[in-house]
């Protein structure tokens, strides 16, 4: 019975979510203008100064450019958070008999379909810069599946963060803060071999970094490198553990700290 | 009659701040407590403890004989909670907010709509039931808010200021709802800043202030504790007033008060309706042209100044700090 409810819970937290979403679908839109814009000025600007062997370097950076927006994208888990509390709302569903953690399974699902959205005006962009799919229809499949359950992930850690954090804006910039470096420090946009020695394990061993070289590896845009970390080695089973171990962290810590306070 | 709520020896810190130190209160069964004190006295902190959001330090709460903080599941089945805040969604439907709350509750996607069309005839709100709460007044948001507590037709229902930021009208247009709630039998435990409005609503009244409950009593009981009615005299001229304040001296129970920007003098009595032809004769014995008389009760700053020695500056202070709901 209480699954039941924590589903119907869960369905109805989305269903609400995505109706908000849909009514404000211009600030989605307009979010996407920035990526978008960075994907021009890399494919045209900075990747005119690029050579990568074996790949044109716009086919090379637009993973990059996808991984890179999901994870901007899954920030906007914590600023639902904490506008749903900063607005007293999520005191009012703690106050109604629901199953706790379908709040947050709420949020974290509808993000997911808005990540879709993200993902398909990025991947369209990206199609008219020069990008290819080079590979079967079901790997190209999984590829876009793997980009989702690693936002998916990310989710759930700026879910964490958004239940702990008191202000809404100061932690939207440190999201930002944070995230600059986790995808610069990978091979999102230049390959890892190029980097310092002290640098290159660290950004081999980046979960971007391999959810990067999978998705490049399932749309058929390079192989899995041959030498170098294990997760670049191989890729997709490495971005699977990392989701995973991911999930397994963050689920419980952020129901757990949900549950206890929220706010004060 | 039976307790539908107990607090009994609550306590609770927010690092330094101590929010509740040892809240003892109980409501009877289909009656009104309202508790009533300043800013920061606790009165967020009880309700939030009571309906189940916030876990005390030590003490017990209990709600229709369940311990809150042993099962908490069982409270929310029972309770409707409207927060200091209006807790609406604003890029939602007056109808949606209810249909959402009512899906939450369980009802059922049909019978969570038809109570949201019942609840908005009721609340009067049926015209602009498709209206996205966002351009809704603070009175309107007010009154979704308090729909959504009434949702699952709850037996004990937490108000935390709710008419706070209304303007006057609102103000009472929210108590009519509350009236009407009441008298359908429901238990009701409302805290407020605004002595006036726990004496139109409640039963019984708690005031409290740093985390306790410092006294407890009807209305009627506590105002007469707190010395009785207050009557304001308006003499015709500045040069009354000296005449006027030594004249009035015998009557009063206490400090005489002066406003001297309109020759108004606020003289504490024991009984209003008693001391006022007193009071005028007085005045007329010492040739002094009354031109205004006024007999009310004590307000909730001289209230407090009396319950905990603060000056009435300092209790009022915090509220125009307060952040409007609209």
């Amino acid at each position: 019975m209480s699954i039941a409810y924590a589903i119907s819970d869960s369905l109805a937290l989305t269903h609400r979510n995505l109706v908000k979403n849909l009514r404000n679908l211009t600030i989605i839109v307009w979010g996407a203008f920035v990526p978008i814009l960075t994907a021009l000025l890399y494919a045209f600007v900075l990747g005119s100064a690029i050579e990568i062997p074996g790949v044109s370097y716009r086919e090379y950076m637009v993973v990059g450019i996808l991984v890179n927006s999901v994870l901007t994208a899954s920030t906007n888990t914590a600023v639902g958070i904490g506008e749903d509390m900063k607005k007293g709302l999520i005191d009012r569903f703690r106050s109604l008999p629901i199953a706790q953690p379908s709040v947050l399974i709420g949020r974290t699902t509808s993000d997911v379909l808005n990540v879709v959205l993200t993902v398909a005006l990025m991947a369209l962009t990206g199609l008219a810069i020069g990008w290819r799919i080079r590979s079967s229809f079901l790997d190209a499949l999984a590829g876009f599946a793997l980009l989702l359950l690693f936002a998916y992930a990310a989710m759930w850690i700026t879910a964490w963060i958004g239940v702990r954090s008191k202000s809404v804006e100061v932690m939207a910039n440190s999201l930002y803060l944070f995230l600059m470096p986790l995808v610069f420090v990978s091979n999102a946009f230049v390959p890892t071999t190029g980097m310092p020695g002290w640098l290159r394990p660290i950004a081999e061993w980046n979960p971007v970094s391999a959810v990067v070289s999978a998705c490049r590896v399932l749309f058929g845009n390079m192989p899995p490198a041959t030498e170098g970390a294990w997760p670049m080695v191989n890729p997709i089973a490495a971005t699977l553990l990392y989701v995973a171990v991911i999930l397994l962290i963050f689920v419980p810590l952020a129901t757990r700290r949900f549950k206890k306070t929220v706010g004060q | 009659m039976t307790e539908a709520i107990v607090a009994e020896g609550l306590t609770k810190r927010f690092g330094d701040v101590v929010a509740l130190d040892g809240l003892s209160l109980s409501v009877k069964e289909g009656t009104v407590l309202g508790v009533l004190g300043p800013n920061g006295a606790g009165k967020t902190t009880t309700v939030r403890v009571l309906a189940t959001l916030l876990r005390p330090d030590s003490g017990r709460a209990v709600v229709n004989g369940v311990d809150v903080l042993a099962n908490p599941m069982a409270v929310r089945r029972q309770i409707g909670l409207s927060g200091q805040y209006a807790a609406v969604d604003e890029d939602l439907t007056a109808q949606e907010n209810l249909e959402m709350i009512g899906r939450l509750y369980h009802l059922g996607w049909s019978a969570a709509r038809k109570r949201a069309v019942e609840l908005l005839e009721r609340f009067d709100l049926a015209d602009v039931a498709g209206r996205y709460v966002k351009g809704f007044s603070g009175g309107m948001r007010r009154r979704v808010d308090l729909a959504c507590a009434l949702v699952a037709k709850p037996s004990v229902l937490f108000l935390d200021e709710p008419t706070t930021g209304l303007d006057p009208r609102a103000r009472v247009g929210l108590w009519e709802v509350i009236t009407e709630l009441v008298a359908q039998g429901s238990t009701l435990l409302l805290t407020t800043q605004y002595l006036e409005e726990a004496d139109q609503l409640a039963d019984r009244i708690a005031v409290i202030d740093h985390g306790k409950v410092i006294a407890e009593g009807t209305p009627d009981k506590l105002k007469y504790d707190l010395g009785g009615d207050r009557l304001e005299l308006t003499v015709a001229s500045a040069s009354d007033v000296a005449p006027a304040r030594e004249a009035i001296a015998r009557i009063a129970n206490g400090d005489v008060t002066v406003d001297e920007e309109i020759h108004q003098l606020i003289v504490p009595v024991t009984n209003g309706p008693e001391a006022l032809p007193a009071a005028i004769r007085l005045l007329d014995d010492a040739n002094v042209t009354v031109i205004g008389t006024n007999v009310r009760r004590p307000s909730l700053d001289e209230v407090f100044f009396s319950l905990t020695a603060k000056t009435p500056e300092t209790a009022a202070e915090p509220e125009l700090a307060k952040e409007p709901v609209a």
